[in-house]
């Protein structure tokens, strides 16, 4: 496929309602499966942690959108940001709900005595209060009221969500050694945020030089 | 296998038993792998005969045991017993077998024996998890010796009747209810009576989550899971269930209560 067909595809009425589908497949199965009762021996520990999976993949796919697009020439990929990264909080919230409901019963009070007490807990509530705060302001007229700049710095906390999300991984999996998949989405997060470091350093590095010419 | 209900107190709880197909297809065995439907996928390559445990260290009678002499060491009881696992999920299970105490009473400690320790199966053609690095293989765990001749630590080959699935331990494992789940070990090839407090697999890789004596203990925290409450594998509408909560020494305080008197549990947990 040739960059117009792709950016022509991308560009397609039917592509953003095929990938909003595509990522509430995953929502309607897990919804599917604990109706069904197919959740395994452990629904709610199983429930949580599917949740939990989603909230990762989504956040992997949104930190892609960018280097992708720059990378292989597909401007059009932008159009998908702002939805992937309501998807990551969406997963989020419900992972945390999931928490909250299936783990606590909706006892507040053990909420709040539970998140300071266990650390991967508190980590991973601050991620998700972060991804609130890029969502309350994730539509255009946020972006204008904030102006433009001030919005794109408050959105650059989507990179503290990543480095977040993995320490709450690795903490949760730590009282097992359990680390492969942990270091999978640590690589996969730490390069597309290493990508971006290098490139604001090579910016940097070309205006430093374009400057003394 | 059949087993005459146990006389030991507080061998039989009255608690409805979670389901053959739960047990059987969640639980921890991390030499099959590290995720809980992992036993059940795995295992089926674990040959659990010939099998003999070896009984070896500060005893008077150490020697190899043969699966078949060890079945006929004492008489089969059934016991129903609650199992917590460290993750603050729990079930209750039927076992077949008889109390440890039966065979350490044989092999006859010597006076300078304090700990059991007990080593379980570690070969790489059956057991595709350990080619994980998350222990180190073999797993080992143990007891303190008056914990391990108390009359409700139990030396088990079977399970709601039959022969302990491949997944659960086969062909002989401990079961130590008033302790989490992991002080149980699975599959024992080795049992060893030793001086000094016995370097347990769990420990060695977080000490400051699992102590040597990990005692189900709803006061003392856990930094991963709660340990205040349980959930019940099994019981209710599943995902609604309400948890439970958890009782100190898994229920069993007033039978093992007194192993532990003046100490503080919070320091030795």
């Amino acid at each position: 496929m040739s960059r117009a067909e792709v950016q022509r595809a991308l560009l397609h009425p039917l592509a953003k309602p095929l990938v909003f589908t595509v990522w509430l497949l995953p929502f309607a199965w897990l919804v599917w499966a604990a109706v069904a009762d197919r959740l395994g021996a452990n629904p709610a520990e199983a429930l949580i942690r599917a949740l939990g999976d989603w909230t990762l993949r989504a956040l992997v796919l949104v930190l892609l959108v960018t280097p992708l697009r720059v990378a292989l020439g597909w401007p059009a990929l932008a159009r998908f940001r702002r939805m992937l990264g309501l998807f990551v909080f969406f997963y989020a919230t419900l992972h945390w709900l999931a928490y909250v409901w299936f783990d606590m019963g909706f006892d507040w009070a053990e909420v709040v005595a539970d998140i300071p007490k266990r650390p991967f807990i508190l980590v991973g509530t601050l991620a998700w209060l972060m991804l609130l705060a890029l969502a309350a302001t994730s539509f255009n007229r946020a972006i204008r009221a904030l102006g433009a700049p001030r919005w794109q710095r408050l959105h650059r906390l989507v990179y503290a969500v990543a480095g977040l999300a993995v320490l709450h991984f690795f903490w949760m999996r730590a009282g097992k050694n359990d680390f492969n998949e942990v270091a999978v989405y640590a690589a996969i997060l730490g390069t597309l945020l290493g990508w971006r470091a290098w490139r604001r350093w090579r910016a940097h590095q070309g205006r430093g030089v374009s400057s003394r010419i | 296998l059949p087993g005459k209900a146990s006389t030991v107190a507080g061998a039989t709880t009255m608690e409805k038993a979670t389901s053959y197909e739960d047990v059987t297809s969640y639980n921890n065995f991390y030499e099959f792998g590290t995720d809980k439907s992992d036993p059940v996928a795995y295992a089926g390559k674990l040959k659990p005969r010939p099998w003999t445990v070896e009984v070896e260290g500060l005893v008077n009678k150490p020697g190899r045991f043969d699966l078949d002499a060890l079945l006929k060491l004492a008489p089969m009881e059934e016991r129903i017993y609650r199992l917590r696992c460290v993750e603050g999920w729990s079930m209750v299970i039927p076992w077949q077998g008889y109390s440890l105490a039966e065979l350490i009473k044989r092999v006859e400690p010597q006076g300078s024996a304090k700990y059991v320790e007990f080593v379980t199966l570690a070969d790489r053609q059956q057991m595709p998890g350990l080619r994980s690095n998350v222990l180190d293989w073999p797993y080992v765990e143990g007891l303190r010796l008056d914990e391990a001749q108390h009359p409700l630590a139990l030396l088990a080959f079977g399970m709601y009747g039959e022969v302990l699935p491949n997944q659960n331990g086969a062909p002989v494992r401990l079961m130590v209810p008033w302790k989490y789940g992991f002080k149980s070990g699975k599959s024992i090839v080795k049992i060893r009576f030793v001086e000094q407090m016995p370097r347990t697999s769990w420990n060695l890789a977080a000490p400051q989550e699992y102590g040597f004596f990990s005692n189900v203990n709803p006061t003392v925290a856990h930094p991963r899971w709660s340990q205040a409450t349980e959930r019940r594998i099994g019981e209710g509408s599943g995902l609604f269930a309400k948890r439970r909560e958890t009782l100190m020494f898994n229920g069993y305080e007033a039978q093992v209560g007194q192993l532990y008197a003046g100490m503080d549990l919070r320091k030795f947990y």
